[in-house]
């Protein structure tokens, strides 16, 4: 870690430094709530303002005498905290996600805010809209694919360190501090969900000094695994993933099997009414892996899979097809 | 001839000796290429695994085939010095401590490759400290250090009495040298019980060794069959890596053995009978091999089953046809034709014949690893409206590093061969029928 910790102010150079720095009275705990301080309960400094990205990505304004760099030992702790946090899950939850395939136009908004949020640098992104045909005379239809967050994940148990892992939510996340970078995660995982830093992560400025936690899967690493994680810095405020809000035709769709419920935020359902009315099926079902990720069949679309939209046809593979 | 006078001529022809022009010229050769395999690996050490072809497809590449090589040539230890010792193949006696020559400095490379192949090696020792026993790569390392612990005692064990000879040549060799026998003789002094207990220990190591080697080629195929992916979804993984392994381990003996006949001009210990001996035992295993080949391709490419379809089109007719075809015809039919006679087995011929399917062992691991990653169940991802097409082509450095590390073993391999006597002075004795007394006495404390 760095340990020239400089105040931030508002430039290019600064936001990078954003979350080394606490409040003044600030406990760790606060970190995560930069965003929500009202700027005026600042008001006994100097009265200079400083502008910082909160964890939602946001621009607030704080007084700059409330800001203090963390000491190494601050940050470490923090660290050790997010990563012990992160391994529990929320209480109470169990996570799922239904996409609905007649809805996608693929407009690839979930990839765009996906890779925005997660700062995913080059083509590495952790969602893919694909041209799926099951069979030749049968209709083509887009499907989009996040991590399948298997019940019987692949990927876990071929982990020799315990670097990912399932949590009692159900999601299925990676601690990157942990990973020895081995890569047998995927080997194991049949749906090429994972992606490798190859090397030292490119665009990354924005992020690089934030102290590490696993449930933001950010600062990323070189050398170690990443993969989609259901936004679990969102779920725990409260929020939806950001593929889920950033969505134009509401195909996304998430909640909680406990409640079952599913929402895509303008419409909420019954998961087990859901499921049953509109035949929802797991993609691969045959594998054994149990995902947590439910497709509604591409019935009845809005609108027609465009054939001359200058998409080659699915290259050469002989086996995309659902089960 | 005495016994004692049998016993000074074996010394005499068996101790170590300096190399000569060409063998120094193999060393530098071998030194420049580990060198360079280092330095590669000094830079992906700095860039990461960037300097590779490696990719979010093709996520496991030579590093990991050749990882496959390296145990695979290194079972061949447990087969000459255990399997052929515990079935009382006597003819194999000169060869098993170059066997275990083979078994110890292979299984060290392997050890090392693995590290190569991570994306954060600083951290390999958490293998150790947050291993999880229900991972196929925690049963490896486990398999593997146990294999090599037992390699090693099976490599210095036997060798305590010619230790022990050899340390009492004053002047024969610079002094370090007889020092360092001295230490090797670990306080040896030929009494009945030393070489009772060094008999029993053997014995027992020798039938020890054969789990545990099969286990060590069986969990590295587990680290491919544990996967859900075509081609490496299968139930024949096992026997069908460890007759492999067993086939090129062959192969390494034959090869080396017929090196260090020629440097040391050793005709008379490594006999052309042995060569014979060793090519009809590689065509066994060779058919053994090709058994579980015909298993391992004819029932998926019969039923056509989605997920092995494609992939076995690339292997039969596609991009990888050559190779695939060249490893099963070169690497395995044509060997096995050419050693069924008797001409075949002659030494040069075998040699060269060993030569050739090293070579096809070292693409056939290629073969079982690199090709199923290029079929992935969901279609490649498509990037602004073009296909992505899975390409694996290894970069100077990715090569340069596997180079090195082969270069690597052959050396640890050269140096061994240079200051260890590696056929066993004492068995041979035996083997002539020098009595008990006399090898006793030979590597005891007082002068012969």
């Amino acid at each position: 870690m760095k340990k020239d910790n400089q105040p931030i102010v508002e430039n290019a150079a600064s936001r990078r430094n954003f979350l080394k720095f606490s409040i003044a009275s600030g406990a760790l705990a606060m970190l995560s709530q930069i965003g929500e301080l009202p700027a005026q309960e600042n008001g006994d400094g100097s009265g200079e303002k400083v502008r910082l990205l909160n964890s939602e990505g946001k621009l607030v304004e704080v007084d700059k005498s409330a800001i203090k760099p963390l000491t190494e030992n601050e940050l470490n702790t923090i660290v050790s905290e997010n990563r012990k946090r992160a391994r529990k899950g929320i209480e109470g939850r169990k996570w799922v996600m239904v996409i609905d395939l007649a809805r996608c136009k693929h407009a690839l908004n979930c990839q765009e805010a996906c890779n925005k949020h997660h700062h995913i640098p080059g083509d590495r992104q952790w969602l893919n809209v694909y041209k799926m045909q099951n069979a030749e005379n049968t209709a083509p239809y887009w499907m989009p694919k996040t991590c399948f967050h298997c019940d019987n994940p692949p990927c876990v148990s071929v982990c020799p360190v315990d670097a990912t892992f399932k949590r009692d939510d159900g999601i299925v996340l990676i601690d990157n501090e942990r990973c020895i970078g081995c890569r047998f995660c995927m080997a194991g995982c049949p749906y090429s969900t994972r992606v490798f830093n190859w090397g030292e992560p490119e665009n990354q400025d924005a992020v690089k000094d934030q102290p590490y936690d696993p449930e933001k899967s950010l600062p990323r690493k070189k050398g170690t695994v990443e993969k989609c994680d259901f936004c679990p810095d969102m779920l725990r405020m409260g929020h939806l993933p950001h593929c889920i809000t950033a969505c134009p035709n509401g195909v996304f769709f998430f909640g909680d099997r406990n409640e079952d419920t599913v929402t895509n935020g303008s419409e909420t359902y019954k998961f087990s009414k859901l499921m049953e009315d509109k035949a929802g099926y797991r993609y691969l079902e045959d594998l054994g892996t149990e995902p947590n990720v439910y497709y509604l069949p591409p019935v009845d679309r809005l609108v027609p899979f465009d054939k001359s939209d200058n998409l080659p046809p699915v290259g050469g593979h002989d086996h995309n097809h659902k089960h | 001839m005495s016994e004692s006078q049998i016993i000074q001529k074996l010394t005499d022809d068996l101790k170590p000796r300096k190399f000569g022009t060409m063998g120094k010229l193999w060393v530098g050769v071998l030194i420049i290429l580990s060198l360079t395999g280092l330095y590669s690996y000094l830079i992906q050490l700095r860039d990461g695994l960037e300097i590779t072809a490696l990719n979010n497809y093709v996520s496991w590449g030579i590093y990991i085939s050749n990882f496959v090589f390296f145990v695979a040539v290194s079972l061949v230890g447990s087969l000459i010095s255990a399997i052929l010792r515990l079935s009382n193949a006597k003819w194999s006696i000169p060869l098993s401590r170059i066997a275990e020559i083979i078994a110890v400095s292979n299984i060290i490379m392997a050890g090392l490759i693995i590290i190569v192949d991570m994306g954060r090696p600083e951290r390999f020792y958490y293998l150790f400290t947050y291993g999880r026993i229900q991972s196929p790569i925690v049963w490896d390392v486990i398999v593997v250090t146990t294999y090599l612990i037992i390699s090693l005692i099976l490599l210095f064990l036997p060798m305590l009495p010619d230790m022990a000879i050899l340390q009492k040549r004053k002047g024969e060799f610079p002094e370090w040298q007889r020092k360092l026998y001295k230490f090797f003789s670990f306080g040896w002094i030929g009494n009945k019980q030393q070489y009772a207990i060094m008999s029993r220990t053997i014995f027992q190591l020798s039938i020890l060794i054969i789990p545990v080697a099969l286990a060590i080629h069986t969990v590295t195929s587990w680290l491919f069959a544990t996967t859900l992916r075509g081609g490496w979804n299968s139930t024949n993984f096992g026997p069908y890596f460890v007759a492999g392994a067993f086939m090129v381990g062959a192969a390494a003996v034959i090869a080396v053995m017929y090196a260090a006949r020629r440097q040391y001009q050793l005709q008379e210990y490594i006999t052309d009978d042995i060569f014979d001996k060793m090519g009809k035992l590689l065509v066994m295993l060779s058919l053994v091999y090709l058994y579980f080949n015909i298993n391992e391709y004819l029932t998926p490419a019969f039923k056509q089953m989605v997920g092995e379809h494609a992939l076995l089109k690339d292997l039969f007719v596609g991009q990888f046809a050559p190779m695939f075809w060249g490893t099963q015809i070169f690497g395995m039919l044509i060997p096995i034709i050419l050693m069924s006679f008797p001409w075949g087995r002659k030494p040069r011929l075998l040699f060269i014949i060993s030569i050739v399917i090293i070579v096809g062992a070292w693409f056939k691991r290629y073969l079982i690893v690199i090709p199923t990653l290029f079929h992935p169940y969901l279609p490649v991802i498509e990037q602004n409206g073009v296909p992505t097409s899975i390409v694996y082509h290894p970069t100077f450095h990715e090569w340069s590093i596997t180079m090195g590390s082969l270069a690597a073993a052959l050396l640890i391999m050269t140096i061994l061969f240079r200051y260890l006597p590696f056929i066993s002075i004492w068995e041979m004795a035996e083997y002539k029928g020098v009595s008990e007394d006399h090898i006793q006495k030979a590597s005891g404390p007082h002068p012969v």
